[in-house]
């Protein structure tokens, strides 16, 4: 799997490289800056691209207004941003044309290279990977008003939990160690509390709880 | 003065004409202007006592002001004459009688009132000067070439130009060259007049050195709060490193230093510091990242105000909607001062007001950036000793912003800031 990675500071592009290279995946290019990304985007159609958020010349959210053009220009182009700090701002936006193939996670996430690279996978087949902190302040701040959250169990807010970040029912089951049947059983549960249309298509579920927490709140 | 600088005809005759012609605008317009306002404010401020006026009062002032600023802008634009515009600035939503009765107290608008006394007597004559002293000699030149036909015979006087009696040919062509001697004085004079009613304007309108010394003592005190306040910090965030994340990066070193020692003598020892080193390294990380978003939190850095605010919002256990009309940002200092007062407001609104709904409204207008934050709660809030709102007043001070907080009890409570700043 051939990736395109983006980090201006050496330390971690180079750590970032190894970690990639150590689990298989195929460095097409490791930049450290906005422009140098938009190139390799648009020459080296990668399978996944890990882009820092911050990058230069402006030191600014140069990285993710280069996944969002690169996406906008190649929809559906697989990209997992990484911050230093994580904001529902920045999630929603990369969420906000709804094709799926975005991961945003915090930089800390690589400290457990076995989840980070899950991650990686899961964005490159078109899943999503979003960082527990966005979806935790999600589920506290709608827990806090919206109604239909407060009829979940504690259980199935964890399963929530668990699907918004875009685990799969197998990867819920097993962190959660039950069986996949009984997530499954959850999840339909959590569907039908919520009003929202089963649909076993990974990504789409995730749409559509981030689509159902974003309502109301503009 | 640039007036006798023997600049050549062709520069000189422009410049005349143009002042001539603003000489005769500013007449007329000012003229009006200031007689109309004049008597509105009169009569407004006169109907105060019966309560009419505390309504229209504000309202009026408010056109004053604006009438006088244009005058200020036309200063600077035709002449490079700045006039200081010292208003003491009143956030929006303040009743009517606050308004009213801070806008009486302020000293700037019995300068504007008496302003419009002298502009409407000494400033009409300044300013319809350079226009006269063009356009009379037209008339001069006229009688000349025959026109005096149409006053008299030539057996009587039958019209007077200027000092002139008008009775013949002969009185007409000395009033032709009187009209040639004035449209001389007017190539020499014309533009310095209209400069000596701007000068004029200036010595009525601007702030005398009591009120500077007024504006040196705010701002002595505003400056001593923002450095005491910028010493606090740096004092809080020099602990905070200290005790945390330092003091974090130190056991992991001494851990790691353990592991190694351990490493073959007692592997499932060595894992476990290995893990303790790690849960160390996010902790530090986690600190590091809450104080780099206390001091400059990084949407702010990477995106300016607006959704700076919007992130803030979001974080907020409330639903809450955030309204933002700028394009630009403001300069670095002020971004973060309005961040902070805003997240300080919010803030306060979340722990005290017991409130459902927030509506955050960011709008940059004439200069000023106006924030407002209104929430559905119980209200009662109040600036005062102790209260967070108190220190969100102290912040904005350093830039001269104000605060005003409209929260009756029962609520709606509506926090509104103005800091003047420009946008890039």
């Amino acid at each position: 799997m051939r990736v395109v990675l983006a980090e201006d500071l050496f330390l971690l592009r180079d750590g970032l490289v190894r970690m990639l290279e150590a689990y298989d995946f195929e460095i097409a290019a490791a930049v450290e800056s906005g422009p140098e990304l938009a190139r390799a985007l648009a020459e080296l159609a990668p399978d996944v691209a890990v882009v820092d958020v911050r990058l230069p010349p402006s030191h600014t959210d140069e990285g993710l207004q280069c996944a969002l053009q690169a996406r906008r220009e190649r929809p559906g182009l697989p990209v997992l941003v990484l911050s230093q700090h994580v904001e529902q701002l920045y999630a929603r936006e990369l969420l906000a044309d709804g094709t799926g193939g975005v991961g945003y996670l915090l930089k800390d996430r690589v400290f457990d290279a076995e989840q980070f690279i899950d991650a990686v996978r899961r964005v490159a087949a078109g899943g999503t990977a979003m960082d527990p902190q966005v979806i935790q302040q999600l589920l506290a701040r709608r827990s806090h008003t919206a109604q239909p959250l407060g009829r979940l169990t504690p259980r199935e807010l964890e399963v929530l939990e668990l699907m918004a970040q875009g685990r799969s029912n197998a990867a819920i089951a097993a962190q959660l160690v039950v069986t996949e049947r009984a997530i499954a059983k959850h999840t339909s549960n959590i569907f039908t509390k919520l009003g929202l249309e089963v649909s076993d298509d990974d990504n789409r579920r995730v749409l559509a709880v981030l689509a159902y927490l974003d309502h109301g709140s503009h | 003065m640039e007036m006798w600088s023997g600049r050549g005809i062709r520069t000189r005759g422009p410049e005349v004409l143009v002042a001539g012609r603003r000489g005769l605008m500013l007449a007329v317009g000012g003229y009006t202007g200031a007689v109309v306002l004049l008597v509105l404010s009169v009569v407004s401020i006169l109907l105060v006592p019966v309560g009419v006026g505390i309504v229209t009062t504000p309202w009026v002032l408010t056109g004053v002001r604006a009438f006088a600023d244009r005058r200020r802008i036309v200063a600077a634009e035709w002449c490079g004459i700045r006039i200081p515009s010292t208003y003491r600035s009143l956030p929006t939503g303040t009743p009517p009688w606050t308004r009213c009765f801070r806008m009486l107290g302020d000293p700037a608008t019995w300068r504007d009132l008496g302003w419009l006394v002298v502009d409407m007597t000494a400033g009409f004559v300044t300013a319809l000067l350079p226009a006269a002293l063009l356009f009379y000699p037209l008339e001069g030149f006229a009688l000349a070439a025959g026109l005096w036909r149409v006053f008299t015979d030539g057996t009587h006087v039958g019209w007077w130009y200027g000092f002139v009696p008008v009775s013949g040919q002969g009185t007409a062509l000395l009033a032709g060259a009187l009209g040639a001697a004035l449209l001389v004085a007017s190539y020499a004079l014309s533009p310095a007049l209209l400069r000596v009613h701007f000068l004029l304007t200036r010595a009525v309108l601007a702030p005398g050195d009591g009120e500077l010394a007024e504006r040196v003592r705010v701002l002595t005190e505003t400056r001593r709060t923002a450095v005491d306040t910028s010493a606090a910090e740096l004092r809080r965030i020099e602990r905070d490193l200290h005790d945390g994340a330092q003091a974090r990066l130190v056991a992991m070193g001494m851990d790691l230093r353990t592991v190694d020692v351990l490493i073959e003598k007692d592997p499932a020892k060595a894992r476990q510091l290995l893990a303790q080193a790690r849960r160390s390294s996010a902790e530090a990380l986690t600190e590091l990242r809450d104080l780099v978003r206390g001091i400059h939190p990084p949407v702010l850095a990477e995106r300016g105000l607006g959704d700076a605010v919007r992130a803030l919002a979001l974080r907020l256990p409330l639903v809450s909607e955030v309204d933002v009309d700028m394009d630009g940002r403001a300069d670095a200092p002020v971004e973060s001062a309005a961040y902070f007062a805003v997240s300080e407001v919010l803030t306060n609104a979340v722990k005290h007001s017991g409130a459902e709904r927030l509506w955050v409204d960011l709008q940059h207008r004439d200069g000023t950036l106006r924030i407002t934050v209104t929430d559905d709660g119980e209200g009662g809030a109040r600036v005062g000793a102790g209260s967070g709102l108190t220190g969100v007043e102290r912040r904005l001070g350093t830039f001269d912003g104000v605060l005003a907080v409209s929260s009756p009890a029962g609520g709606p409570t509506m926090v509104t800031m103005e800091i003047p700043c420009a946008l890039s």
